[in-house]
């Protein structure tokens, strides 16, 4: 696709949406990505689809990983040939608009899509694969209960000429795939794991529980049950669907990212893209606008975990070295005003290591960690932290607002 | 208190209503009951098991419509609960769970019947109640300023068989003026945060309740700066 094949409207937007991100990055108001597609789409509503059209596409969703996935997707994708995506996170569509009228033509592109808008984006962007990473409580103050969203999902793939890659570890998402797959959808099944089962005790089907066994899972009841998985994680590396080990280097840390590593090489092996030659790629890959990202500052060299929700925060502490740890919360509006959730985490795993506590909630923080018997120390700021710790490594978890908070008096610092 | 005098948390229906963070009741009760030298066990009974009527403090937490009708069906069936309030048990009960301890309440827009353990009645208000929850708690009960999150689309309209916990002074509570209920030895209310985090007092209470015995101060200090913070919060906006 080239921009001279575009209709005369859907070019104008374009060019209108290019002004008015790089008007926006210039006045320092956010990355440009969101305000540029919003304009677009105001201009021409079907442009996504217009944009879509002519490109091979996956989209990637889910509640955690999504961006990662993304990323590493794309990565593995960038075997073939020029892949457009929203890297910066911006995740719906005027996100995704955005993205694809920056990219120009490409003949591929990989898109994040949040949960809440798979079935709209489906509907605009016709893609080849789409992969469902995990269903799992998000912002409980607003966002849909997580059966009602495996319900949305799984209303909205069926009938459609695409391929799902999609986690077998996960009931909800088994669930939200089995009327497309029930109707002949085809589907790789990838043993990405569940970290969280508080959301996937009752069975989406019939109500009845779901009992655990190892790695199966099965409805007492009735016939919902664990797939049996294409590709699965071992060691450091992927087993793909034909048997074969790939060792991954990846620069990721955790589990749940060997695990996003599989799901994207699965992606990319449906388009074409042989995983020994994805491999190499995805080792690259070395932080997600910010996430993971190791930065030195007085000696000290710290790491930045973002984790928005108690599936997240787990990740993360299964991620983070047996180091000083600071942990940040904030409950402001992308946040979730609601704090509750950190009673569904379990913070033992921190215990024998120096925690510090700061953020907005830091309070509800240090009432949730005595109550899990984790000492802790309450410090200001992460300025103030970093004067406490001896120099060596320190690892950062926060979440979202925190996160961006404690980025921000970085760069500061810098 | 039972006859092997170990304190008997039960935690109910944690697969059907566990939305708010609610094991966080269950952990704050047991620590509160460890510090003072009770001998507390706990339990968590799932939908598809019994109710065991020789518990000292039930807790049921909240949840979305679904689940909630689902399990006021079950405990209904059951029976289990209600054995153990005519033995003089004490429940603590939250948002859904609290709406269902009533005599009818609203699911997926059809009245559900409840298990009449409290004389009120809900049903669906016109907006969403969503924030920061604060009410001067009934003097009879001898507690600090109540303060939590809500989160729910009901209104609660208490007959003459309960007393309010709270008069509102931020937030919906029940329906803008009162929150939430207490009869005998059973509680119920909006708050999460979770409630007993943020409201150490009612931990204490109900612990007094199940066993009879005053409760010696502990180490409040984090749960009083948590409180004050909030209740700062909710004062400045
Ligand atoms: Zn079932």
């Amino acid at each position: 696709m080239t921009d001279h094949k575009l209709p005369m409207r859907a070019k104008l937007a374009t060019s209108l949406s290019r002004g008015a991100a790089a008007l926006s990055r210039a006045t320092g108001r956010g990355d440009g990505s969101v305000i540029g597609g919003r304009i677009a789409l105001m201009v021409d509503p079907n442009l996504l689809a217009e944009l879509a059209a002519g490109r091979e596409i996956a989209l990637i969703s889910g509640t955690n990983g999504k961006t990662t996935t993304t990323r590493l997707t794309a990565a593995a994708m960038g075997v073939l040939g020029d892949v457009a995506t929203n890297s910066l996170g911006a995740n719906m569509p005027t996100g995704h608009t955005s993205a694809l009228a920056k990219a120009g033509a490409t003949p591929y592109a990989v898109l994040e899509v949040d949960e809440h808008y798979l079935k709209q984006v489906l509907d605009a962007t016709h893609p080849k694969v789409v992969a469902l990473l995990n269903l799992s409580r998000d912002q409980l103050d607003r966002a849909k209960e997580v059966a009602m969203m495996a319900a949305l999902w799984r209303d909205a793939l069926p009938g459609r000429d695409l391929h799902l890659v999609a986690n077998a570890d996960d009931p909800m998402v088994v669930w939200a795939a089995g009327k497309a797959v029930a109707a002949g959808t085809s589907v790789t099944w990838v043993a990405a794991g569940q970290r969280f089962h508080d959301d996937s005790w009752v069975c989406p089907e019939c109500g009845a529980s779901i009992e655990r066994n190892g790695e199966q899972w099965a409805c007492v009841a009735g016939n919902l049950s664990r797939p049996v998985p294409h590709w699965t994680v071992s060691g450091d590396g992927v087993v793909d669907n034909t048997g074969t080990y790939h060792h991954i280097e990846l620069q990721l840390p955790g589990r749940v990212n060997r695990a996003n590593a599989a799901t994207a090489l699965a992606v990319a092996a449906h388009f074409g893209v042989p995983p020994a030659k994805a491999v190499p790629e995805l080792s690259k890959v070395a932080s997600i606008a910010g996430r993971y990202a190791v930065v030195e500052r007085d000696g000290r060299t710290i790491r930045l975990l973002l984790s928005k929700n108690p599936a997240g925060w787990l990740e993360a502490f299964d991620m983070a070295d047996d180091v000083p740890t600071l942990l940040s919360i904030n409950a402001r509006d992308p946040d979730g005003l609601d704090t509750s959730w950190l009673y569904d985490v379990d913070f033992s795993p921190l215990r024998g290591r120096r925690v510090l506590v700061t953020g907005d909630r830091a309070m509800d923080l240090a009432v949730r960690l005595e109550v899990n018997d984790v000492p802790f120390e309450h410090v200001k700021s992460f300025s103030q932290a970093l004067t406490l710790i001896p120099p060596g490594r320190l690892e950062v978890i926060a979440n979202y607002t925190a996160f961006q908070d404690i980025r921000a008096e970085l760069d500061r610092v810098n | 208190m039972s006859t092997e005098s170990r304190l008997r948390l039960i935690w109910l229906y944690p697969d059907l209503l566990s939305t708010y963070g609610d094991r966080g009741n269950l952990l704050i009760l047991a620590r509160r009951a460890d510090l003072r030298g009770l001998p507390v066990e706990c339990a968590e009974v799932r939908a598809d098991q019994a109710v065991p009527a020789d518990g000292d403090v039930y807790l049921i937490g909240g949840g979305e419509d679904g689940p909630q009708a689902l399990a006021a069906q079950r405990l209904i069936a059951d029976g289990g609960l209600r054995r153990a309030v005519d033995r003089g048990a004490t429940i603590f009960s939250v948002c859904a769970g609290y709406q269902l301890l009533g005599n009818s309440f609203y699911a997926k827009g059809a009245k559900c019947a409840g298990l009449g353990l409290l004389d009120l009645d809900s049903d669906r208000g016109e907006t969403r109640a969503v924030g920061e929850l604060a009410g001067e708690v009934d003097p009879a009960l001898g507690l600090p300023t109540l303060t939590g999150f809500e989160n729910h689309g009901g209104r609660t309209h208490l007959g003459p068989g309960v007393r309010p916990l709270a008069r509102v002074t931020a937030g919906i509570g029940n329906d803008g003026r009162s929150e939430g209920a207490w009869h005998g030895r059973i509680l119920g209310t909006y708050s999460h945060g979770p409630a007993l985090a943020r409201n150490p007092g009612i931990a204490d209470l109900l612990l007094r309740w199940a066993t009879g015995m005053t409760m010696e101060p502990i180490d409040d200090r984090w749960p009083t700066r948590l409180r004050d913070e909030r209740l700062a919060a909710v004062l400045k906006s």
